[in-house]
């Protein structure tokens, strides 16, 4: 019966005002990539989806999105608690996700695995929700892009070694490409496709 | 009140909101792509900004200040009637003045006044595709938009040129947006061109009726189209502003009388407004002066 409570609590206690300020986070998020903010409404989701991260799926997934979890969430009760509070179908398949959530300190698949977007649709990408150890502390990256004025510093800790080759190869495809929501805690970092990160 | 009986906040259900919330995040990932969205039914006619509406419905929240204007004016219908459809749906509090505005839906104009960080502009779009009136088939603009083949647009204003001189285009003019998309600012006077560069706000483009959502995020390079023989200008006008005496802004021509008369007012009525309340005067402003007293009497 824990398990059935677990799924059913956890979503807002205020769904039409705690989602818009959620999206308006992310918003502002994306508009200026590379800004640390944190939610003001947040989600309990089963372990060991982060809080952040169901925030992000309770504000923006629902029946018109499939969602592909990372093996670990996969086999929690993840998949019943986002089923039961958006109604978002689960898939298998990478590439057919429009939205991906990957647990802290799991494996991330290289980027190009999911659905990039065609020349003429650029926006049917995959949208991915990473849960990391901490938003800064970490190695320091310099980004550059739309959003930024001159640039900015990042230094998100427990990236996944390979994300540099990762990021350079998604964003080496424009207009094609993942966007990225990177999480910690309660607090949300947003890269979009168009961000260049370099190290310092 | 009954709660059953009320709208949702905001007029859209929440379904439909999180639909545009997650086309405005990918917009703004793709500065310039127009991205469809399930526009839908709007309690006003298309043609009233039906796109705006629902892109302000999708990210209004209560803590917001919402100003709306129509070519630059807040008190024309236009902009009324929206002001007090968000009134009344969102109960969200309303202002003319652009300083204290946190969203600012726009038909036609960008605010005078340097819009800062925080800020959103929201323009209500008739026609996001800029190469619609060169190629009617959405199959080959979407083609070239994909293959970044941007020539005919280019062919377009040459013609301008070959035909008139000098490019003819002076509202909708096209910009390339961070180096890749070529979009449609909506009819905005090409005047406003330059604001859009590198602007400190995010600005989003809502089509209702062609189901387009676009953007442009905050310090974007937004380049107007020309050539380096007639690079692109924006229009000068001889004379201030009739009540205000400001420069260097966009004016609109009032007819008089049916004996020619006119005068050029600033369209941004916020912006005339607020000189004058600082004491700024045109030359055409009413002021209590002796000789308006002598010609009275």
């Amino acid at each position: 019966m824990a398990a059935q409570s677990q799924i059913y609590a956890g979503a807002f206690a205020d769904p039409v005002f705690q989602a818009q300020s959620v999206f308006r986070t992310l918003m502002d998020g994306f508009a200026r990539p590379g800004t640390v903010a944190s939610f003001s409404a947040l989600a309990a989701p089963p372990s060991p989806l982060g809080r952040a991260s169901g925030a992000v799926a309770l504000t923006l997934c629902d029946h018109d999105t499939s969602v592909w979890l990372s093996p670990a969430l996969a086999k929690s009760a993840v998949p019943q608690w986002i089923a039961f509070h958006t109604g978002a179908p689960m898939t298998e398949t990478k590439d057919d996700a429009r939205f991906a959530f990957i647990e802290k300190g799991a494996a991330v698949p290289s980027f190009d695995q999911f659905a990039l977007g065609t020349q003429e649709y650029p926006d049917r990408s995959t949208t991915l929700v990473i849960e990391i150890e901490a938003l800064s502390g970490g190695r320091s990256l310099i980004a550059k892009g739309a959003g930024i004025k001159d640039e900015t510093v990042i230094a998100p800790e427990g990236l996944p070694d390979l994300f540099l080759d990762f990021w350079a190869a998604n964003r080496a495809i424009f207009p094609r490409g993942i966007d990225l929501v990177l999480t910690a805690g309660d607090a949300v970092l947003c890269l979009p496709r168009t961000t260049k990160l370099e190290r310092e | 009140m009954n709660d059953l009986a009320t709208y949702n906040f905001a007029y859209l259900d929440e379904q439909t909101k999180r639909m545009i919330r997650r086309a405005i995040l990918k917009a703004i990932a793709i500065p310039g792509y127009q991205v469809p969205f399930a526009s839908r039914e709007m309690p006003m006619p298309y043609g009233w900004g039906t796109g705006g509406v629902q892109v302000t419905a999708s990210i209004l929240g209560p803590g917001d200040v919402l100003k709306v204007i129509d070519q630059g004016a807040d008190d024309t219908t236009n902009a009324v009637s929206i002001r007090a459809f968000f009134q009344k749906v969102a109960n969200v509090a309303v202002t003319t003045r652009t300083k204290e505005a946190t969203i600012i839906q726009t038909r036609h104009r960008i605010p005078e006044e340097t819009l800062k960080e925080g800020q959103t502009l929201v323009y209500q779009v008739p026609i996001p595709e800029p190469l619609r009136f060169l190629e009617p088939r959405e199959t080959e603009t979407r083609k070239m938009h994909a293959l970044e083949e941007y020539g005919l647009m280019h062919v377009k204003l040459y013609e301008d040129i070959a035909r008139n001189g000098h490019i003819a285009t002076t509202y909708a003019y096209p910009v390339k947006v961070e180096g890749r998309y070529v979009m449609d600012p909506s009819p905005t006077p090409k005047f406003d061109n330059p604001k859009m560069h590198m602007s400190e706000a995010l600005q989003l483009f809502g089509a209702g009726r062609e189901k387009r959502i676009y953007a442009v995020p905050p310090y974007t390079e937004v380049v107007s189209l020309d050539f380096e023989d007639h690079p692109f200008e924006i229009q000068k006008f001889d004379k201030p502003c009739a009540l205000c005496g400001a420069e260097n802004v966009y004016l609109d021509e009032v007819v008089l009388d049916d004996k020619g008369g006119r005068m050029f007012v600033c369209s941004d009525t916020d912006h005339c407004e607020d000189r004058r309340a600082h004491g700024h005067a045109g030359h055409m402003l009413a002021r209590p002066t002796p000789e308006s007293q002598e010609a009275a009497e």
